[in-house]
């Protein structure tokens, strides 16, 4: 038996803040599950359960929701969920070279999890980072731009540490030669 | 006027540094254009505000290039209850990454255009839909959006004047489908995002059925350009009928891929030998997708001469899109890569509509198999058959979009597509 999951007073509080935004409590779905996501990790059926009640909406609902979305999590995931943009620009700049090079080094497929639960990798869609391709993201946050395997290696490394990546600003070339 | 590239600068997105402090955006013009339409309430009523956005001609920066102020025009008038602006910035169409430069470098410039939009349309609520994968950007802007707060330019009576207006962000959850207005309205709505029947237009039924507009993030940053300088000034940047400024965001094999600002109409082959820095390692150029994955390929010789605006890239057959401009040299397999674009559209249909659901399947599984070389020359057939059934017989035009890449690069690069197949001909036995 798992354990029985519950928001606590401040949970709460977080969520009405939410709802708040809107005028139908409906409308905080997406982001009741992302703020539930945040905090146990995934929405499995056991958190989509708890969102249905806290919200006073119907579980088939919340299922729909999580289904629909790609960010939400169905089961537990790794610590760490790599997510390689593959797609286009990716695709023709060596996305895959890199997808394959973690798959190889992590030793388990697109999709899956090691067995440490340390580390998911996914081939994903467009992440919205064209120019500096082949890029990942990190646990639906920080991307990690123009991939080598060296800084593959040098982030495995990192993330086993506990050093999560920090935010890279992709300056504009136009930006470059100083400010007016 | 500034239509020399080579000495044009930017005016989305200005080379100050720090420009997304309140402050820094305050000194270098920031605000000026709302606290001008809020002094001078008589020369700028809302009816005023929009007919000067509708002179501009700001086409829709998202893909459509509809004239933004003609859109808020289709807003009916107020009847006293709730009323919507959404702020697109899911930006989920590959290629497509310029959004998120000015929720970087330059959010204050879209909050300044959007509460203008919202005072122009009579709307108090403003949601910008951003897409999950977007969190750092979420995040940039949320604290824009609360220096705006504390600076009195939302909230309650804004300025001082009796107009008051309201912004939330709404983070997505991955989904490319919400990029698409009505989809976008059901995923605010808090559910699966399936488009909606049209009509009724947003205008009409929007969120929660009520009269709403949807607006690109990177189009309502140049209302404020407009409004400060005037519709005249702003129809002298670019080409005439597709005028301003654009984001031009350059991927694939070239050189220096980026995002670059400047003058709609900018010559291809300018971008991308000049800007962009030419082509990677000295290869040959050999396509172009010119604004986002379900803008129609064009080979390069298809490209002398050709200018980034409507008319011109309708003329060479495809569409300005987002400007998200994929460069591939000679060494690139077109099989191969619309098959993934393929991949992508399989992936993101919603189901909602069968030819949709099933065609993007067909396309995929037809395409995955002529590229690892079991394809037939007659799957070339089937795939123009079944494109032929998905254009144009769904709610949405994400069919369309899938359906565009496939038809024309069979179209435009038949050889290699005829290459990869099996030159069997089966014989009736």
């Amino acid at each position: 038996m798992s354990e029985t999951k519950s928001f606590n007073a401040k949970d709460l509080s977080e969520i009405e803040k939410l709802t708040a935004k809107y005028p139908e409590k409906q409308a905080a779905v997406l982001p009741v599950l992302w703020y539930a996501q945040d905090k146990f990790g995934h929405v499995d059926p056991s958190v989509q359960k708890l969102v249905a009640q806290t919200m006073d909406l119907p579980e088939a609902l919340i299922y729909g929701v999580v289904t629909f979305y790609t960010q939400f999590y169905e089961k537990p995931m790794g610590k760490h969920v790599l997510d390689v943009c593959t797609c286009l620009s990716c695709q023709i700049c060596g996305g895959y070279d890199i997808l394959h090079y973690l798959e190889e080094k992590l030793g388990i497929k697109a999709g899956e999890t090691t067995p440490d639960g340390k580390f998911s990798i996914q081939s994903v869609e467009c992440l919205g980072a064209c120019a500096y391709a082949p890029m990942l993201q990190v646990t639906n946050d920080k991307y990690v731009n123009h991939l080598t395997r060296e800084k593959v290696d040098q982030l495995i490394e990192d993330l086993k540490a506990g050093k999560q990546p920090g935010f890279e600003s992709n300056k504009m070339p136009q930006h470059e030669n100083g400010s007016d | 006027m500034p239509n020399d590239w080579k000495t044009y600068k930017p005016l989305l997105l200005p080379a100050i540094k720090d420009l997304h402090e309140i402050s820094i955006y305050e000194k270098n013009n920031g605000y000026q254009a709302l606290r001008k339409i809020l002094k001078d309430r008589e020369t700028w009523s809302p009816k005023n505000v929009t007919s000067e956005v509708k002179t501009a001609n700001i086409r829709g920066r998202g893909g459509a290039g509809f004239n933004a102020g003609l859109k808020w025009s289709f807003m009916p008038e107020p009847d006293g209850k709730p009323r919507y602006l959404a702020c697109n910035g899911d930006e989920s169409e590959p290629g497509t990454f310029k959004d998120r430069k000015i929720f970087e470098f330059n959010p204050h410039l879209f909050i300044e255009g959007a509460i203008i939009a919202a005072y122009a349309m009579q709307v108090e609520v403003i949601y910008v839909y951003i897409r999950g994968e977007y969190r750092p950007f979420v995040k940039m802007l949320q604290k824009a959006i609360e220096q705006a707060y504390e600076k009195g330019y939302l909230g309650k009576k804004v300025q001082g004047s009796d107009f008051s207006v309201d912004m939330y962000t709404h983070m997505g959850a991955g989904a490319y489908i919400c990029g698409e207005e009505s989809s976008l309205m059901e995923s605010l709505e808090g559910k699966r995002g399936y488009p909606r029947v049209k009509p009724p237009f947003p205008a009409q039924r929007g969120l929660w059925g009520r009269p709403t507009t949807i607006n690109n993030i990177e189009t309502l940053a140049n209302v404020p350009l407009v409004m400060n300088y005037g519709a005249d000034w702003y129809l002298r940047i670019g080409p005439d009928t597709h005028p301003g400024p654009v984001l031009y965001g350059i991927s694939g094999h070239v050189n220096r891929p980026a995002v670059y600002e400047y003058p709609a109409g900018m010559n291809i082959m300018t971008l991308i030998n000049d800007v962009a820095g030419g082509m990677r390692g000295g290869k040959k150029l050999k396509a172009l997708i010119p604004g986002g994955s379900s803008t129609p390929p064009l080979r390069a010789d298809m490209l002398e001469g050709v200018t980034m605006d409507a008319d011109s890239l309708r003329e060479a057959g495809s569409m300005m899109g987002t400007a998200g401009m994929v460069v591939m040299d000679e060494d690139t397999d077109m099989v191969d890569l619309i098959w993934r674009i393929s991949y992508f559209y399989a992936h993101e249909s919603c189901g909602q509509c069968t030819p949709c659901r099933d065609g993007t399947g067909w396309l995929e599984k037809t395409l995955r198999k002529i590229k690892n070389g079991d394809g037939e020359l007659r799957d070339l057939d089937l795939l123009l058959a079944i494109c032929h059934r998905m254009e144009g017989r769904t709610i949405c035009a994400l069919a369309d979009a899938a359906a565009w890449p496939v038809r024309y690069s069979i179209d435009r690069f038949r050889e290699e597509f005829e290459r990869k197949c099996k030159k069997t001909v089966y014989a009736v036995a």
